[in-house]
């Protein structure tokens, strides 16, 4: 857990947290909270990120334990850099369940919502 | 079998419709997450990884069909078509919504069941013998006992906020198949002068601080067990440590005031308490040996058993290795492993749990076991119905000849589903099997108990392995350290750690190396792998695990 962890330019960070009512991982985006992790908003100045976790933890009626975790810039958008937030995107390794099933199904998550 | 009386069903439909409002209140923003947390956990309800997820409490391990039904209908509708066998006899569903959870908490209600209690600073479900009542070596059965103490705990308003949560576990004779010695509290039923009571052990347990518990009663009258053990809370809700969550089990408190400064507290607590006791307990617990009588086995022949054994090499080769024995002649207990090859240690799908409903009406009396070990057995089958039942079992995928081997494997959920997991489990679990069954070397190798934790919380009980496998976070990276000469059963033993630990691709080459070199010292194959590590100590297995480089 990277709970205190702190942004620079070198080393951005995302916010996470789940959904109150379902559970799935959720990431905040520019325009609410998005189950896509390459949504996610990237902060690499400490003050604003302080501020959107401040916010994040204001929108308890969506989601629950917000945090700011450590992200690098990929070709589509955040990637993650310790493997406990890798398996948090996915899913777990013993079924093609969680994120990774929604992706292909098509039942993804109710899309990003403005809060 | 467990029934319901028309009062406890009607407390858990009332805990259920509680939990529906509180969950409105979140919802709606009347609670914070902060004041809801621990009401869900009170009802069994955490925050994982990817999800939220439930836990259901079976009492004991004990279910009835019906009630396994009800698991089954859970999984398939509010779930992703399985649950997960828990180390301590219970249910786990992975994926349920909260916003389900409380018609979940409804359909369990209609038999029974619940979620009460399965987590929080509470008394949890008392685990015991998974062949309670059939044992052959049993002396006593623990079930009675065992409902008493979770009637007595359920809702108990003195013990809900305990210091830290609390195990009990009861084994119903010398031989010991609960793990007592790894509970807050261990009863083991005995006889002293033709009297039936319990030896009592207090402080064991795993997690960051491995203890064995240490016995502070030699001998209690079974009469005096509710007093004695409300006597043992009772000091430990005062003298637990509340200011440091890493040290308020009893086992520390234990550890830290001594066991002599313990039993006279208890001694004296239980002797005030005693007095408060007008009988009830005893007229309850009347009712639970009635409800737990045995049921009407028969006397048939054996001879479809027999007959079967001689002609089936895979049938006499799972008898061989998945039956335990009966009480009564003619009958065994069968253990149905669920750690058949490619399959996550303990997980069943809805059909696996109808199936086994149905088995259990046909040829089990009924009655059905949740193992610690994340196994399920029929406690009383007649062997004449064995081929029958393997058949329908080998069908279903679930008759793996391999309880008490090396593939036989307990590993908690880990960092695939586990929110304070360091490192996965269930992937280590697979490797280790399939590697082993691809070469063949399980029946030569014999009984092995192979457990694997995520975290040092220990929820696999890694400590208490013959291999013990801990995941760690190492810098980043997923790492494996490995114990070695723990012991749950006959000579209770907290493994020792070896040395450093393996990254995650070089756990079953080291496995591997240590097994082999076990087959090379064993005197014969009588000898487990416990068993050589007793006698030799731990250097020739560390020499395996860490072999000097070629070139020193």
């Amino acid at each position: 857990m990277s709970k205190a962890f702190t942004p620079t330019a070198a080393h951005p960070g995302v916010i996470t947290g789940n959904d109150l009512r379902e559970g799935f991982n959720v990431w905040m985006c520019d325009d609410g909270w998005t189950p896509d992790p390459l949504r996610a908003t990237i902060f690499e100045d400490e003050a604003i990120a302080d501020l959107a976790l401040l916010e994040a933890i204001g929108q308890a009626d969506r989601v629950v334990g917000p945090y700011l975790v450590e992200a690098k810039r990929g070709p589509d958008g955040p990637l993650p850099v310790h493997f406990r937030e890798e398996f948090r995107q996915r899913g777990p390794s013993n079924y093609f369940h969680g994120l990774q099933a929604d992706r292909i199904s098509g039942a993804q998550k109710t899309e990003s919502t403005h809060v | 079998m467990f029934d319901i009386r028309p009062v406890e069903a009607d407390y858990v439909r009332h805990r259920a419709a509680e939990f529906r409002a509180q969950v409105a209140r979140r919802l709606d923003g009347s609670l914070t997450e902060d004041e809801f947390k621990p009401l869900r956990l009170m009802n069994g309800v955490y925050l994982q990884l990817h999800a939220y997820m439930l836990r259901v409490a079976i009492p004991y391990g004990t279910i009835s069909p019906d009630q396994m039904r009800t698991l089954a209908h859970l999984a398939e509708k509010w779930d992703k078509g399985y649950g997960h066998w828990t180390t301590r006899q219970n249910i786990q569903f992975n994926w349920p919504k909260l916003v389900d959870i409380p018609d979940m908490l409804d359909a369990l209600a209609e038999v029974g069941m619940h979620a009460i209690q399965t987590s929080g600073n509470t008394i949890r479900n008392t685990t015991t013998d998974a062949f309670a009542g059939a044992a052959a070596d049993e002396l006593v059965d623990p079930r009675p006992y065992a409902e008493l103490l979770r009637s007595w705990s359920t809702d108990h308003a003195e013990f809900q906020f305990l210091p830290r949560k609390f195990k009990i576990a009861i084994s119903g004779g010398k031989k010991d198949r609960a793990v007592i010695a790894a509970h807050d509290i261990g009863l083991r039923l005995t006889e002293q002068d033709g009297k039936t009571g319990f030896e009592v052990w207090i402080g064991g347990g795993l997690g960051r601080t491995p203890m064995l518990g240490k016995v502070v009663r030699d001998f209690l009258p079974e009469e005096d067990l509710l007093p004695y053990i409300e006597a043992i809370l009772a000091t430990y809700n005062l003298s637990g440590r509340r200011d440091n969550k890493y040290k308020a089990r009893v086992k520390i408190t234990v550890h830290e005031r001594g066991i002599d400064v313990m039993r006279a507290e208890i001694e004296e607590e239980f002797h005030a308490r005693r007095r408060a006791f007008n009988g009830a307990d005893r007229e309850a617990l009347a009712i639970f040996q009635d409800r737990f009588r045995a049921p009407s086995f028969r006397n048939a022949p054996v001879d479809g058993f027999e007959a079967e054994s001689a002609a089936n090499a895979a049938f006499r080769s799972w008898s061989d290795t998945n039956l335990h024995p009966h009480k009564v002649e003619g009958y065994a207990s069968v253990v149905v492993t669920f750690k058949a090859p490619g399959q996550t240690p303990g997980d069943a799908s809805a059909d696996q749990m109808r199936l086994l409903a149905d088995l259990a009406e046909r040829y089990g009396h009924h009655d059905l076991r949740v193992m610690h070990d994340q196994n399920v057995a029929f406690p009383h089958v007649h062997k004449s119905d064995l081929p029958a039942l393997y058949a329908a079992l080998r069908e279903a995928g679930l008759a793996t000849a391999n309880a008490g081997l090396t593939s036989d494997i307990i590993a908690c959920p880990g960092m695939d589903y586990c929110a304070l997991a360091t490192a996965r489990s269930i992937p280590i679990a697979e490797e280790i099997a399939d590697h082993f069954r691809a070469l063949g070397l399980e029946e030569e190798i014999g009984n092995l108990n192979i457990r694997i934790s995520g975290c040092i919380n220990a929820c696999g009980h890694h400590h208490l392995g013959h291999i013990g496998i801990l995941g760690l976070d190492r810098a980043g990276v997923e790492n494996y350290q490995i114990t070695l000469g723990g012991d749950a059963y006959d000579i209770p033993a907290i493994g020792e750690r070896a040395g450093a630990g393996f990254p995650a691709e070089e756990v079953v080459p080291a496995i591997d190396r240590l097994l082999r070199a076990y087959l090379e010292v064993r005197d014969d194959a009588s000898e487990r792998f416990i068993d050589a590590y007793r006698r030799l100590g731990p250097a020739p297995f560390k020499a395996a695990l860490y072999p000097a480089p070629a070139h020193a």
